[in-house]
């Protein structure tokens, strides 16, 4: 999976619904990735993330 | 968009109000618009635009970059012509602008409102939350709610993160009220938007002046932005007068519908008190369950784009109504339920795409602690008025009440 921070609007939905996978960036509050493949007990709240995403930034695949 | 005559169309806003404050619109209002996905519909101003009603669609409106927030746009859906001279006024209001020019702005504040700054600043929340109850307590049995409690104590916060004295609160609070109101004329707008630009960039010539190490939010733009000579002065005061308005009336209507329905719901505003660790769950459905943000979002179309079944050609006005959007019966089972229980975080109340609600973690702690906060002070918080008495803000961007008497 990736993010793309070119994308991200910092809004904070993947840290609500993910912590363990995402993360802000302390000097921009932009997305960071703590786990790029993150495991099986992640995989609904990453695609939930995905879809809740304002600015469409994180792919999965 | 087409000159026909179309009488038959939809009033956007609505021209009945709901029957309650917990109904959208008015029930025959509804079915008519709920019926399909996107509905043409007319202005105030006799133009037309789309109104957008469900989940899916308003998530890929909002996140289409062929949608512009820029009012200046020929074709922007507008509730009233705009004034002439708006270029120099809209300096800053990053809310309206689009793609970069909009990301640069946007992005010196969303380090401040991130999730792991805000549980920084939680010990603030709690102390104006404190603060908030003990004015409630001293004010009755009965007293009002709204005005005691819902409106201080957001302002408060947000005055403290912005480096704004709060002992200024009636100043900025009425002229915010005003700028909300989309029935006050445009002349009366403009001259509140223009005192509160004034006291804003006043506010920042004086800290300029006086340079310190201030932990607040202008201090710290002032310091890193605007003396290296990245942020102009009058772009950092249209930011604060976005932050100032969207901190305090988002927060204050919520806290105010939010305490009239659960009052309704005792078994769950108990809950708040008995099982805290269920109040994020519960803030989420107050969301999506009271969309105050009921007018809409307004988008105009850049390039043709299909949404729904419908072209969206270039130059049409289009509405994401995030409130329909919020009880798509497709997303949430009985969506005219309030049910804390129910995964309600995929409610759109803050907006989607790149605009989403920048200070959505500073709401959502401050409707979490304010909440569970209540009910553990005052367990028996009643309503001290007839519901048909209640004056609801059905003109205001953002819908609310006018007051709310609360007994115990």
């Amino acid at each position: 999976m990736a993010v793309d921070r070119e994308r991200c609007c910092g809004a904070g939905n993947c840290v609500l619904t993910a912590p363990e996978v995402f993360d802000q960036d302390d000097t921009d509050g932009l997305v960071l990735l703590r786990d790029p493949a993150p495991g099986a007990a992640s995989r609904d709240r990453v695609q939930r993330a995905v879809d809740l995403c304002p600015a469409g930034a994180i792919r999965v695949g | 968009m087409t000159q026909t005559t179309q009488t038959d169309l939809p009033h956007w806003p609505p021209v009945n109000p709901a029957s309650s404050p917990f109904a959208l619109l008015d029930d025959a209002e509804r079915l008519r618009l709920a019926d399909q996905a996107v509905t043409r519909v007319q202005l105030p101003t006799g133009a037309t635009a789309w109104l957008v009603t469900r989940h899916p669609e308003v998530r890929q409106l909002l996140r289409h970059p062929a949608f512009s927030s820029d009012l200046q746009r020929p074709g922007f859906p507008l509730l009233r012509p705009l004034p002439p001279e708006v270029t120099a006024d809209s300096q800053g209001a990053f809310i309206r602008m689009d793609g970069e020019a909009h990301l640069r702005l946007r992005r010196m504040l969303t380090a401040e409102f991130m999730i792991r700054n805000v549980r920084r600043i939680e010990p603030l929340i709690h102390q104006t939350v404190s603060e908030a109850l003990a004015d409630l307590a001293a004010a009755g049995p009965p007293a009002d709610f709204v005005s005691t409690f819902a409106l201080p104590l957001p302002s408060k916060v947000i005055c403290h993160l912005l480096g704004v004295p709060y002992a200024d609160h009636d100043f900025f609070q009425s002229r915010s009220r005003l700028l909300l109101n989309r029935q006050v004329p445009m002349d009366q707008l403009q001259h509140a938007a223009q005192e509160l630009r004034e006291y804003l960039r006043s506010l920042i010539d004086a800290k300029r002046a006086r340079p310190d190490d201030a932990d607040d939010l202008l201090s710290r733009l002032i310091r890193e932005r605007v003396e290296p000579g990245e942020l102009g002065v009058d772009e950092l005061g249209g930011m604060a007068l976005l932050l100032l308005i969207a901190g305090h009336e988002t927060t204050a209507n919520m806290l105010g519908l939010s305490v009239l329905l659960l009052t309704r719901h005792p078994g769950r505003y108990a809950l708040l008190r008995d099982r805290p660790d269920l109040a994020p769950s519960m803030v989420d459905e107050l969301l999506r369950y009271l969309s105050i943000v009921r007018t809409g979002l307004f988008r105009v179309a850049t390039e043709d784009v299909e949404i729904g079944d419908r072209l969206i050609r270039a130059g049409e006005g289009v509405i994401a109504l995030l409130s329909l959007a919020n009880r798509d019966p497709e997303v949430f089972d009985d969506p005219d339920g309030f049910d804390p229980y129910r995964q309600a975080h995929q409610h759109l109340a803050f907006g989607f795409g790149m605009h989403q609600c920048i200070g959505q973690p500073l709401a959502r702690a401050e409707l979490r602690v304010a909440l569970v906060e209540l009910a553990r002070r005052f367990p028996d918080l009643r309503v001290a008025a007839d519901p048909q008495e209640l004056t609801t803000r059905d003109n205001s961007v953002v819908f609310g009440l006018d007051a709310l008497p609360v007994t115990w």
